[in-house]
């Protein structure tokens, strides 16, 4: 059982979506993430350890390499790939309640940027970590996180921004935020971000890669 | 041969521009505002821009199309206005260049080919349709720039080089790893952009933005151990972006960028600019520093 479960931590650690897939070249003909994982339900294993034990162990493996600059971009879009076809045989047991997510992330890219490379990229680590992600899409103003803040209580917010012109928004966005949830926190990231940048801002968490992101999340689990 | 790569033939290092975007905030555009739309609304705007480069000393100017392709525009609801933005953007550039030399700037559409949010052919299209507006609007040359992706690039490339007579250039944007090397953000290193772009049919490569010029001495050097011929076009940012009282500013001052020319030509730079910060005072400078060396 724990090999199964290994073998899908493999999976999405290399991005091998299902056996058709031609990537990656050295797994080629190999079943991939799409077929274990539905074995691994089918041999009666809890899907919250198919998560927790296959799934999110692939996913840090991937995180921690792109954090280190071991793989880049690609590699990562190919094990979110991976992981979302995984996923879609666990919804169910998501939806029944059998498997809870950690936690909700709230996410956009700051008002005046359309960017959301960056974004999607974060939001799909932080989905394979085991967290609910409400994306708000790109250009998102101050009152829409407050309004998604509200309607999911206990959120957490992420802001990206690309641009050195819009990181600026990030600092009016957090204190709105700030001050209509004063226990909310609030997490940024971006090229031109840095900690230094989040202290002067008031935010709560900032990290250079989305590995970061997950760990401080996991560190804010109720 | 084309214009420009007849000129490097000749032992030229030629100077070309410095930064639009951020110039174009500190003439009012507004942040999510769209920066081609002021090609039409605001050509004596772009047109002092365009100008105070060569006023400043460069051989050659870019237009204010970064974000001109079908992709970037319909995110204003412009999308059915390339041809025109575009072609204005050449327009204004030609003005202000006489002479001198017009690159039609062509940035990166935002898609991830391998995500499938676009196919090879709608790009292709919609890099075709940018750059026979440029060519419409009179540039001699087109840069596509900023690239991470090498597919994309690529496309960009044959699509200005199969509908267009012009000269194409290319330049990626690389950032320093943990570990020393030069990458983009989609894992390509300098040395792995040579042969696909030049097969591609690039005339003149290199690389812009990025973290300041002396990260591009690197990169020019990395890619002339693959190709010691190939024109090489370096626009370098003005440092790594810092945050200060509510703005951000690029560190590099025009004296201390200009200090890295004899190092950047040295490692085989053929033509030098500047990207995000960079101002006609720079360009005023790296002109007199490569008028010292040449």
């Amino acid at each position: 059982m724990s090999e199964l479960l290994a073998k899908i931590a493999e999976c999405i650690e290399f991005g091998k979506i299902n056996k058709a897939a031609p990537f990656p070249p050295q797994m080629k003909g190999q079943e991939g993430a799409d077929e274990l994982t539905r074995q691994a339900i089918d041999e009666g294993i809890p899907a919250q350890q198919i998560l927790t034990e296959g799934l999110m162990i692939g996913m840090e493996k991937v995180g921690i390499k792109f954090r280190e600059n071991k793989v880049f971009v690609p590699q990562v879009l190919m094990s979110a790939k991976a992981m979302s076809t995984a996923m879609m045989h666990l919804k169910p047991f998501f939806l029944s309640g059998e498997v809870k997510e950690k936690g909700t992330l709230i996410i956009g890219t700051v008002e005046g940027d359309l960017h959301d490379i960056g974004k999607n990229l974060v939001s799909m680590m932080v989905e394979g970590n085991g967290w609910k992600v409400v994306d708000l899409g790109t250009d998102v103003k101050a009152d829409q996180f407050v309004a998604a803040l509200k309607e999911h209580q206990n959120a957490i917010v992420g802001l990206s921004a690309l641009l050195t012109t819009t990181m600026v928004n990030m600092g009016k966005i957090t204190k709105a935020i700030k001050e209509a949830v004063p226990e909310a926190k609030v997490a940024i990231g971006g090229a031109p971000v840095t900690d230094d940048f989040r202290k002067k801002i008031g935010a709560d968490a900032y990290s250079p890669d989305p590995q970061g992101l997950v760990e401080y999340l996991n560190t804010q689990v109720a | 041969m084309g214009k420009i790569t007849e000129k490097i033939k000749q032992g030229k290092v030629l100077i070309s521009d410095g930064a639009w975007g951020t110039f174009l905030q500190n003439k009012g555009l507004a942040i999510g505002e769209c920066p081609e739309l002021w090609n039409i609304t605001h050509p004596g705007e772009v047109l002092d821009i365009a100008r105070s480069y060569i006023d400043s000393g460069a051989d050659m100017i870019e237009t204010n199309s970064f974000g001109g392709t079908r992709f970037k525009l319909e995110k204003f609801n412009l999308a059915d206005q390339v041809f025109t933005l575009n072609k204005a953007a050449a327009q204004i550039s030609r003005e202000a260049a006489g002479t001198k030399l017009v690159l039609g700037s062509v940035g990166p559409t935002g898609k991830i080919l391998m995500m499938g949010d676009v196919t090879e052919d709608e790009l292709y299209e919609a890099f075709k349709e940018q750059a026979c507006g440029l060519e419409a609007g009179g540039v001699d040359a087109v840069v596509v720039e900023t690239m991470s992706d090498i597919d994309e690039a690529r496309i960009a490339i044959k699509a200005a080089k199969e509908n267009t007579q012009l000269e194409v250039i290319c330049t990626m944007t690389f950032e320093k790893t943990v570990t020393g090397e030069y990458r983009s953000m989609m894992g390509v290193s300098p040395a792995e952009m040579v042969q696909p772009l030049l097969d591609a049919g690039a005339d003149i490569i290199g690389a812009n933005c990025g973290n300041g010029i002396a990260g591009m001495v690197n990169i020019v050097k990395e890619i002339r151990k693959i190709n010691p011929l190939i024109p090489v076009l370096i626009h370098a940012n003005a440092g790594m972006p810092v945050y200060n009282d509510g703005e951000t500013v690029f560190p590099e001052k025009p004296e201390e960028m200009a200090a890295f020319i004899p190092e950047i030509i040295a490692a085989g730079a053929n033509i030098i600019g500047g990207c995000c910060g960079t101002t006609p005072e720079h360009i005023c400078k790296i002109k007199e520093a490569v008028n010292k060396q040449t």
